[in-house]
């Protein structure tokens, strides 16, 4: 019997699809819980199908719909790791394999360890021996980074939001254990009230970091920013040149995208989640003008709006109502085209804009270092603070949706007038979930902790 | 020098962890001689006169379900008992008895007088080494011993210097001489030795205090017994008192803590946490009005009285002085003074979980000796030691308790893995499955295996198979008999803040709230059989605490699925690839028996485990491994 791990198949960055890869014993109840096909039972689904085959349908997560997806089903023994494997394909873009594979964590598999999957795959028979040194390699390479990125996790803001969070329950435990340890030692007695307020505040702070997860990610995964304009003042042609991709289909006929495509770019040292939208104007068709409803609406959901003019055609009336829409704080306005006949002068959106205008040339890469600059000051003085960010990955946010579920339990058996002993376990478990962040021992940390806070002994 | 005698297996002391080892080792038919360096010092309590306490308890318990000797002893001389922690939930439930110090060792030493293949010698072994494979130990009065396998249980008589304040001499606790000839001779076998201290309080004459206005400690009314061989358990016998220091306690020890040994330096030796001298409370904790101290009897034939919580290596002056502030000790005269001891201890990352060392076949190490502090600690540990001293000639496998077994197991996985950074004392905190580990199961955790190991008789194991069978069968019973609602059953639920029921309910749900406690029911379960509150206890705690205890039964087989992991013994960790360098260091240094300790060493990450779990599946036999992984 092994647990189930998941973990993004695909090579992070730009790409056509993401794969979501599920190997275990529950791989197939797990991809069941979040695919939902677009023929056939929702029950069996995936289990019921053969090995080698698959299956088209959507991915559906607490009622919200994530992505269209195919599912591929891979019968143990005969899959990549020797177990249950499924793997489920999006749309390309760290944004929705990301999210995909967290609906996945919810529904029951945990993170893959670094090599964890070329690991079972050799320890299931195969693989040969030199292949398995290879992936030795692999892993202590990957684990010795893992490892400084811990660090600097730990050192920073974000590490000690978790380590408030831990002191503040190995306080308790601690509190609970040299009760019992020392009964007849004057240590503060546990009363029922206390240990829940004590709980409490843990659990609310554990469910803030969680919370805060999704806010603070985007510095982590990106800056949503939408690029938006009327039709061909070239929106697309911008997104292409940043991602340094043909992602967008790019024609000199108006409305040619007609559904909000998002990438993930770096412009300088910051991560952007770029949203190319549909071109704004009033239109007949209809499949255009739900792209066009859809670009509307990520003016307002998008952190940074790159609001594109066409300066050899002048500011017109459509672009006037843009303008008016967007807030000009969190606004760049992009003068493209600079290498035709400009009819647009900097100096008339100044009032409004100030010194967030720059002129480009898209097609030939003119003025993108003015944006980066531009940018990143935008970055700095808008709501984004890099301070709020709490947790750094999905693993950190695996294992506080571990605790807060422990904590839960713990409050539950409280009220339930449990005794202290059982609750002391669960809180000792959840100490020691946190600690596989930081590497320490739990029952060590209580035991220092009983001795520098208390007088006891005889 | 031409007299020799042989024996199979020789124990270097008779204290708690002497005596056991001893015991266990002539139990399972090996010619054992036990060597005291006085013979009027074996099973000494030298300080507390007390036997259990949290975790302390468990370990007692632990050792009479293998069927070892502590707890009987106890049973037979115990002054007072209680039972600590009743209300705070099963796991930390903790038996603790004051006992009669001169009846415990009267009655242990006459036991290794009459046990069979035992002989009890007062002797001080001054030289070990290793001829062959053969130790030979020589005397202070050059008789040589030769052994196939050799238990230390020195307790702090290995290079022991007593403090008294200003002054210090060289000697084992209870003014008895040290061995002052052996530690040199360990250092010159290879050993890695490293200084201890610990302390005790002053005894004080029982007519010079005055118990007036002093809180009495009266003993339980139901008195549980160590172990389970004890039918007739007696009364409590002995009344203690409890006192408190006060801001003269302080002044007088902060006016002369210049006069401290541990306070001008000259004790080198790491003193225990958990146990710390008056002194060190006073510094440490300078915000604290008060401590509380203890007044504990020594025994029925003598005056002399034990002051826990008091212990210091102030100079004896100033102890009089000191105690003298205290409520009750106005008066007070001091019999025999505190002192602090230093030792030596052997370096306890240098055994495997058997306790035997990885450098020296047949030599075992048990007690104070390996970095722990208690009777309870060493006597479980002696215990082990002297089981696998004689499995091995016996050519057995060896016991090997892990952390899921019992707090032994804890205690010695806790010592070999992490070492002895200070005296190593039990606490329920230092368990990870605690709710599994409790005092009222450790006749089930560990009975079998005393039994196949060859220490439980005929007797005891029948009693236990049928002590099972009956809990068995009540567990089956209260999984099918219904209660029906009643206004007197839901008048009983409602007082005890739990819902009511409205139709028929198994008897075992009922059991399962938490409010509820078997006597709540019993006239409302008409068809409960007359069997003993021991074991509607026990079927108590597996019911209410099932959800707890499948989890940590989890845990453990999770655990136990990388201890089966056995890594070879000679391994060059610095050959794998892949590993980091702290791991390696780490990893040669302690030379973890298998994967599940090698995951204990702090220093080594998750990828090292990986990767020493890929190095095995190359190494080995795969199919081998693939059954065991395929198997998690």
């Amino acid at each position: 019997m092994s647990d189930t791990i998941a973990a993004i198949a695909t090579a992070q960055g730009v790409g056509g699809i993401g794969v979501v890869r599920i190997s275990g014993e529950d791989a197939f109840s797990i991809a069941e819980n979040v695919f939902k096909p677009y023929f056939g039972q929702q029950k069996g689904c995936i289990s019921n199908l053969g090995g080698y085959r698959a299956k088209y349908g959507k991915i559906i997560h607490n009622n919200e719909f994530i992505d269209e997806a195919i599912a591929l089903v891979f019968k143990a023994p005969n899959s990549y790791t020797g177990e249950n494997v499924v793997e489920i394909s999006c749309h390309g873009g760290m944004y929705l394999t990301k999210r995909l594979l967290r609906a996945v964590f919810e529904s029951g598999a945990r993170p893959a360890e670094p090599g964890e999957f070329t690991k079972r795959a050799f320890l299931n028979g195969k693989m040969n021996l030199s292949q398995a040194e290879a992936v030795m390699d692999l892993i202590s390479a990957k684990g010795e980074k893992s490892n400084k990125i811990a660090y600097s996790f730990l050192e920073g803001t974000a590490g000690k939001n978790i380590t408030k969070i831990k002191n503040n329950i190995v306080d308790i435990v601690a509190n609970l254990s040299v009760w019992a340890d020392y009964p007849e030692d004057e240590v503060p007695a546990v009363d029922e009230n206390t240990l829940k307020i004590g709980v409490e505040k843990v659990y609310n702070d554990v469910l803030s970091l969680i919370k805060n997860y999704d806010t603070c990610k985007i510095l982590k995964e990106g800056v949503k920013t939408a690029i938006i304009g009327r039709p061909n003042v070239g929106k697309s042609t911008l997104m292409n040149l940043l991602s340094g991709f043909e992602k967008s289909i790019v024609t000199d006929i108006p409305g040619t995208t007609r559904d909000v495509i998002e990438e993930s770019v770096m412009l300088g040292d910051i991560p952007l989640l770029l949203v190319d939208t549909a071109g704004i104007r009033d239109t007949d068709n209809v499949i255009e003008q739900i792209g066009v409803k859809k670009a509307k609406e990520s003016i307002g959901m998008s952190d940074v709006i790159f609001l594109v003019l066409d300066a050899s055609a002048g500011i017109l009336e459509q672009d006037r109502e843009l303008i008016d829409k967007c807030n000009p704080k969190r606004t760049i306005v992009i003068l493209n085209k600079c290498d035709l006949n400009k009819k647009i002068e900097k100096e008339e959106l100044l009032s409004t804009f100030s010194d967030r205008i720059v002129e480009i040339s898209a097609i030939n890469g003119e003025g993108i270092e003015k944006l980066k600059e531009i940018f990143e000051n935008i970055v700095g003085i808008s709501d984004i603070e890099p301070s709020n960010m709490v947790i750094s990955n999905e693993r950190q946010l695996n294992v506080m949706n571990n605790v807060k579920k422990i904590l839960e339990e713990a409050l539950e058996e409280i009220d339930q007038k449990m005794t202290f002993d059982a609750v002391t376990v669960l809180l000792q478990d959840a100490v020691e979930k946190i600690m596989e962040i930081t590497g320490e021992s739990a029952s060590e940390a209580v035991v220092n902790k009983i001795f520098s806070k208390f007088c006891v002994g005889k | 020098m031409s007299y020799v005698e042989n024996y199979e297996v020789v124990v270097i002391g008779a204290g708690h962890a002497g005596i056991e080892a001893g015991l266990a080792s002539a139990r399972l038919g090996c010619k054992t001689a036990v060597f005291a360096i006085n013979l009027d010092s074996v099973g000494n309590c030298p300080c507390n006169p007390s036997i259990g306490g949290t975790a302390k308890g468990h370990l007692v318990c632990e050792i009479d379900a293998l069927g070892g000797e502590m707890g009987r002893t106890t049973d037979e001389c115990f002054l007072q008992s209680r039972m600590l922690n009743l209300g705070k939930g099963p796991a930390v439930h903790s038996l603790r008895a004051q006992i009669d110090r001169n009846r415990y060792k009267e009655i242990m030493k006459r036991k290794l007088e009459r046990q069979e293949n035992l002989f009890l010698k007062q002797a001080e072994i001054v030289d070990i080494s290793r001829e062959n494979d053969e130790w030979i130990l020589t005397s202070r009065n050059n008789i040589r011993y030769k052994a196939k396998a050799v238990v230390m249980a020195t307790g702090t008589f290995l290079e022991g210097v007593v403090h008294i304040g200003e002054t210090s001499y060289n000697s084992g606790p209870d003014g008895v001489f040290p061995a002052t000839l052996l530690g040199e001779s360990l250092k010159r076998l290879g050993v890695k030795i490293k200084r201890f201290k610990t302390g005790t309080p002053a005894r004080v004459l029982k007519s010079s205090i005055n118990f007036e206005n002093l809180e009495p400690q009266y003993g339980d009314e139901k008195i549980v017994p160590f172990s389970k061989d004890t039918k007739n358990i007696g009364e409590n016998k002995v009344v203690c008192y409890i006192s408190w220091t006060n801001d003269k306690t302080k002044e007088v020890i902060l006016n002369n803590l210049h006069r401290s040994p541990m306070y001008s330096g000259k004790i080198e030796g790491v003193g225990p946490r958990y146990c710390p001298s008056i002194e060190d409370k006073i510094v440490r904790f300078p915000d604290k009005k008060r401590h509380q101290m203890f007044i504990e009897p020594c025994g029925l034939g003598t005056d002399e009285m034990y002051l826990q919580g008091m212990s210091t290596s102030l100079p004896e002056d100033v102890q009089i002085q000191m105690y003298r502030t205290i409520p009750g000790l106005e008066n007070v005269k001091i019999m025999r003074p505190a002192y602090a001891i230093e030792y030596d201890i052997g370096d306890p990352e240098q055994m495997y979980s058997t306790l035997e060392y990885k450098e020296f076949p047949g030599l075992y190490g048990a007690g104070q000796f390996n970095g722990s502090s208690g009777y309870e600690e060493a006597a479980a540990q002696g215990l082990v030691a002297g089981i696998n001293a004689a499995l091995k000639i016996k050519k057995e496998e060896p016991l090997i308790l892990d952390r899921g077994t019992s707090y032994i197991g804890t205690l010695i996985d806790d010592l070999v893995i992490k070492g002895a950074n200070d005296p190593y004392r039990m606490m329920t905190s230092r368990s990870e499955y605690r709710l599994v580990l409790r005092q009222d199961n450790a006749d089930e955790r560990l009975t079998p295996i005393g039994r196949k190991i060859g220490l439980i008789g005929d007797k005891r194991w029948e009693e236990f198979c049928e002590v099972q069978r009956l809990k068995e069968e009540e567990i089956k019973r209260v999984n099918t008999v219904v209660i029906a609602p009643s206004k007197e059953l839901n008048d009983v639920l409602v007082s005890r803040e739990t819902s009511p029921i409205e139709s028929g309910v198994k008897l075992v749900d009922l059991l399962k709230r938490p409010q509820i406690s078997y006597k709540d029911l019993k006239q409302f379960d008409t068809t409960r059989l007359e069997i003993s509150s021991e074991i509607l206890e026990k079927v108590q705690v597996e019911i209410k605490y099932e959800g707890y205890i499948n989890r940590q039964n989890r845990q453990i087989s999770e655990m136990r699925r990388l201890e089966k992991k056995i890594l070879p013994k000679d391994l060059d960790f610095s050959e794998i690839k892949g590993l980091r360098l702290e791991a390696i260091e780490k990893l040669s240094k302690l030379k973890p028996n298998n994967i599940g300790q090698a995951s204990r060493i702090s220093g080594v990450s998750p990828a090292d485990i990986s990767v020493l779990i890929i190095w095995l599946a190359t190494k080995f036999n795969k199919n081998e491994v693939n059954s065991d992984e395929n198997s998690i």
